[in-house]
């Protein structure tokens, strides 16, 4: 290929011999595992890139493999006791029974149940707004109240006697207050999500090392500072439990307020297929709330990974 | 440096008094001067009107048995004490080195070594005070996966990044294997005749502050009660460290160890 001679993405010729030279291996780990968002030594432009996220370990992926078998073995063995009319089909619907569902509500539009897409929209928005609102709210108050002792003393004592109520025996008094309609649901959640939201992030806050906070001002960092490069990050790994906490909650409420008077969404139905006693549609509705709510956990863990990286350094060693 | 907020702090650049040499640095040369320091702690009286003067460039190693308020004075100095009481002068620049490192792990050793520095170039600062204390190759590297001497090593790059007219040592080396610590005590003694700030050493290790100190001080009820030149010449080809077998410093670790009341017969 003579044409190609000097294309300009290219290294220089020169420089890429001698890196073979130097690193024989692959991309050896100069600096430290752990660390991989910074792969790009600033001494070495022309070294070529790691890859952003080392790959995981082959143990791991066949122990991820591993874990998939007693869920799969127990999916067999409930397909088979039903198939041999050990239990009724229409009390627990087998297994293949349930696919057939889950796809037919997808596909068709019925008049009883609309569309499983739809309705998974429905309470997907629900979720969405109600979560936004109360983790706003949360980490409002969470920043006002670990930031300063009058924030605390104000906004701590209310936090703290809300927890206490019983998120679900609010519903009578939220159907007096705001109806049956979508605001009733929507304030649930925000409330559920917004509990142990604001009690991690709190915590996370003030349970910043005293130490480090000590050597920022030895640093003469001014107040901003301290809260952006001391406070802030140092609570942050308790506030993303709390992140994952306030969403299991949150969902747990979705489902919950959704049993009150839905007309849309995944609540309503369940609340049809009672009514019909469609045990298999009922089971394909609580698949795709345990779906939803696996997604957004790993979604947390991934955001947990990348803004946690630093500690990988300590897990790995 | 942070303001003393209760403290009568008179910034003023005092004239140079004859030290032992003449910083490098272009900050003021000013003396170190602290009178009649009083803290309490549930009126346990940890200093009692203590006096100290640190001559600009000057390496002072502070001994002292547990708990006689080292960390006190220390912290007193470094102006994180709100609650002592006289009057402290110094230079405005003042850096402290702790006992642990003290490194935020959520930022790398470079933002570390370069946060809260009011230079223009902060990364460049930083770049070479770690290149000073052989840390280049880990600028990028989270804190946690640096070893106990790497880790300590990056705070006093830190520190001197500053360039600090007083350097306040909080036992540093306390914590590393001895090999170690007899790396960073050449260090050390490397970093303070190139930048030469007034050192305050604070240590329970009587050998290590005759290697490093100009001078010796003991603290005890509350005051400096002892105070000794160290004599002994320092070898310039061996990053300014002592003979540790000298004469005059085994008498003068006699001395200090009588003092701090730990016999030596038996």
């Amino acid at each position: 290929m003579p044409r190609i001679t000097d294309v300009p993405v290219l290294p220089p010729a020169s420089t890429a011999p001698d890196q073979a030279a130097e690193h024989p291996a692959p991309a050896p780990p100069a600096t430290a595992p752990g660390r991989p968002q910074q792969p790009d030594q600033p001494q070495r432009p022309n070294q070529p890139q790691r890859p952003k996220r080392p790959k995981r370990p082959e143990r791991h992926r066949g122990h991820a493999w591993a874990r998939l078998i007693s869920p799969v073995a127990v999916v067999l063995l409930w397909q088979l006791v039903s198939s041999a009319g050990l239990v009724s089909a229409q009390k627990l619907p087998p297994p293949l029974t349930v696919w057939r569902t889950a796809v037919s509500l997808v596909t068709t539009d019925s008049p009883a149940y609309g569309t499983l897409q739809g309705a998974m929209l429905v309470s997907l928005q629900r979720m969405a707004i109600g979560f936004a609102f109360g983790a706003v709210v949360a980490i409002g108050l969470a920043l006002v109240a670990g930031l300063s002792r009058v924030g605390e003393d104000a906004v701590d004592p209310l936090m703290q006697i809300l927890r206490t109520l019983p998120l679900f025996g609010l519903i009578p008094v939220f159907i007096v207050w705001f109806g049956i309609g979508e605001l009733p649901k929507v304030i649930l959640i925000a409330l559920g999500a917004a509990i142990p939201l604001y009690l991690n992030t709190f915590a996370g806050i003030r349970g910043v090392d005293a130490r480090l906070a000590e050597a920022g001002r030895a640093l003469g960092l001014s107040r901003t500072e301290m809260i952006r490069h001391v406070i802030l990050p140092g609570a942050l790994p308790q506030a993303l439990t709390g992140l994952r906490q306030s969403l299991g909650v949150a969902w747990l409420a979705l489902v919950v307020a959704e049993q009150v008077n839905a007309n849309a969404g995944l609540g309503f139905i369940i609340s049809q297929a009672t009514q019909f006693l469609r045990n298999d549609v009922i089971l394909v509705a609580l698949a795709v709330y345990a779906a939803l709510g696996l997604i957004t956990d790993a979604l947390v863990r991934l955001l947990e990974r990348r803004a946690l990286a630093w500690r990988r350094g300590l897990l790995s060693q | 440096m942070a303001p003393r907020t209760p403290l009568p702090v008179t910034a003023t650049p005092t004239p140079a008094t004859p030290a032992t040499a003449t910083p490098a640095t272009p900050t003021p040369v000013t003396a170190t001067t602290a009178r009649g320091l009083v803290r309490e702690f549930d009126g346990r009286r940890v200093l009692d009107g203590l006096d100290l003067d640190i001559a600009p460039g000057e390496f002072v190693a502070l001994l002292g048995v547990s708990g006689t308020g080292k960390s006190t004075l220390l912290r007193a100095l470094a102006g994180l004490d709100r609650q002592v009481t006289g009057v402290i002068q110094g230079p405005e620049n003042v850096a402290v080195a702790f006992q642990e490192p003290r490194l935020l792990p959520w930022r790398t050793v470079l933002a570390n070594v370069a946060l809260g520095l009011r230079t223009r170039e902060p990364e460049t600062a930083a770049r070479s005070a770690l290149a000073e204390v052989g840390l280049t190759e880990r600028a990028q590297a989270w804190p946690l996966t640096l070893s106990g001497g790497e880790a300590q090593r990056a705070a006093l790059a830190r520190a001197l990044v500053r360039e600090p007219g007083l350097l306040l040592l909080d036992e540093p080396f306390s914590a590393l294997d001895a090999l170690t610590r007899m790396t960073m005590h050449r260090l050390v003694l490397r970093l303070w005749q190139r930048h030469r700030p007034a050192v305050l050493l604070v240590t329970h290790d009587v050998d290590e502050a005759l290697i490093l100190a100009d001078r010796v001080l003991v603290l005890a009820d509350g005051r400096i009660t002892f105070s000794a030149p160290v004599d002994v010449p320092r070898d310039p080809n061996r990053d300014q460290n002592r003979d540790r077998d000298h004469p005059a410093l085994i008498e003068l670790r006699h001395e200090l160890l009588r003092q701090l009341g730990v016999s030596q017969e038996g």
